[in-house]
């Protein structure tokens, strides 16, 4: 194999280079990539922004369509602007309340569905469960460990009495817990690493196949 | 009025949202894709603060001649050749602006998370010398998941691998579970005091 003679394949390998460059210690190239970064993402989101929501969500339903609904949102978000002004800036607190009360309202019964009433359904026993006696086993390990865990997570009351063997079960469940998430995130990040590395050995390089 | 107003809309808004989940009608799901799409139109216009900003910010040390004034530049370049590209040419497949993201934004995204495994290592280095029970058994789990997600770890023993799925999914899912339960819980009560206007850290300034 040889090497690259794509210009975007030179470009990216090069970035790539600057941002490792970190490696030895901060320098003007990693400042170029990271400043690059910075600008292609913001010049990017706002590309989509507006194909992906201005366009179809408030140009398409307003002026094509005549649907003047569509003029709340954006007085709403012209609301924002409201900033510049310093006798008109407490305005921009109009869309922010919107927003924040959208998202809580919406918030509410969906994070009661998805982390409380699933993960509880998904803690207890079960028919499927209880056919195999090493499934029976872990799963009571797992309840036991939920339980421990709130308790350490419970500071209202003094630990004393059958608390205070739980709270200490629930630490050895936590730090368990926090060593395989490290564990997990270490290894999708070598992984993008040796995706790096594969790129500028194979794509650019031509040294592997 | 400057309070009392945004505290409305905040609250009316936030029941609307609440009930409309709890009725499974076609006028209550037409309410839900309206707001939905109504709330991509207002933080669309919050990016243009955003973009004003890191503008603003760039030209003015550029002017100044400040401090790192000269990497300024390239963010206002890429800034400003990405969004007219991105504007002039559409964002599908095959665009130019997709070509810029394969090969700018994906190869400096990937490597600069991909270097933070080294920091991640050598942190832990730090952090993690087995000095106490807790810290041991931190140590010992990474190494589990670790070894058990790679060839090596199968070829050290075949049970490893095995042994990593246990650990993730029965004492590492025990503590994701009760960690759940309370951002859960801390969320809703955020969320109901933020209805309920009992959380107003968002208006800011002084009370009036």
């Amino acid at each position: 194999m040889a090497i690259a003679t794509d210009l975007w394949i030179w470009v990216g390998a090069l970035l790539t280079l600057f941002i490792f460059s970190f490696l030895f210690g901060d320098n003007p190239l990693y400042k170029i990539g990271e400043h690059v970064y910075v600008g292609v993402s913001v010049g990017y989101f706002i590309s989509i922004t507006w194909h992906n929501f201005l366009y179809p969500d408030l140009i398409v339903p307003l002026f094509r369509q005549g649907n003047l609904l569509y003029i709340i949102p954006t007085i709403l978000g012209v609301l924002y602007f409201s900033i510049f002004f310093p006798k008109l800036s407490w305005l921009i607190r109009i869309p922010m309340g919107f927003v924040l009360g959208y998202g809580a309202g919406v918030s509410i019964p969906a994070v009661l569905q998805a982390n409380i009433i699933k993960q509880i359904q998904g803690s207890l026993l079960s028919t499927q469960v209880l056919s195999r006696w090493d499934s029976i086993l872990w799963y009571v390990v797992s309840l036991v460990g939920i339980v421990c865990t709130i308790i350490y997570f419970f500071f209202s009351r003094e630990r004393k009495g059958i608390s205070k063997p739980a709270a200490e079960a629930g630490i050895v469940f936590l730090m368990v817990g926090f060593g395989a998430s490290f564990g997990y995130t270490v290894m999708a990040r070598v992984s993008l690493l040796i995706g790096r590395l594969q790129f500028l050995l194979r794509d650019w390089l031509g040294i592997i196949k | 009025m400057q309070q009392r107003i945004p505290l409305a809309i905040c609250f009316i808004v936030g029941i609307v949202m609440i009930v409309q989940f709890f009725i499974p009608h076609r006028l209550s799901e037409q309410t839900f894709d309206l707001a939905v799409k109504w709330i991509r139109i207002i933080t669309a216009f919050a990016l243009v603060l955003g973009v004003r900003s890191i503008t603003f910010r760039s030209i003015e040390k550029i002017k100044r001649q400040k401090k790192d004034w000269f990497y300024s530049i390239f963010t206002l370049l890429g800034l400003v050749i990405t969004s007219v590209i991105g504007l002039g040419w559409g964002v599908k497949a095959g665009t130019p602006l997709r070509t810029i993201y394969n090969n700018i934004m994906v190869p400096l995204g990937a490597t600069m998370f991909s270097i933070l495994a080294y920091y991640m290592a050598s942190a832990a280095y730090r952090a993690f010398r087995a000095r106490t029970r807790e810290a041991t058994l931190l140590l010992i789990a990474a190494f589990i998941v670790m070894l058990g997600k790679v060839p090596l770890g199968t070829a050290i023993s075949g049970k490893l691998p095995d042994l990593a799925d246990w650990v993730l999914n029965v004492p590492n899912m025990a503590a994701k579970r009760a960690i759940l339960f309370g951002v859960a819980l801390g969320m809703i009560a955020t969320s109901l005091k933020i209805i309920l206007g009992i959380e107003r850290g968002w208006l800011g300034g002084r009370r009036r």
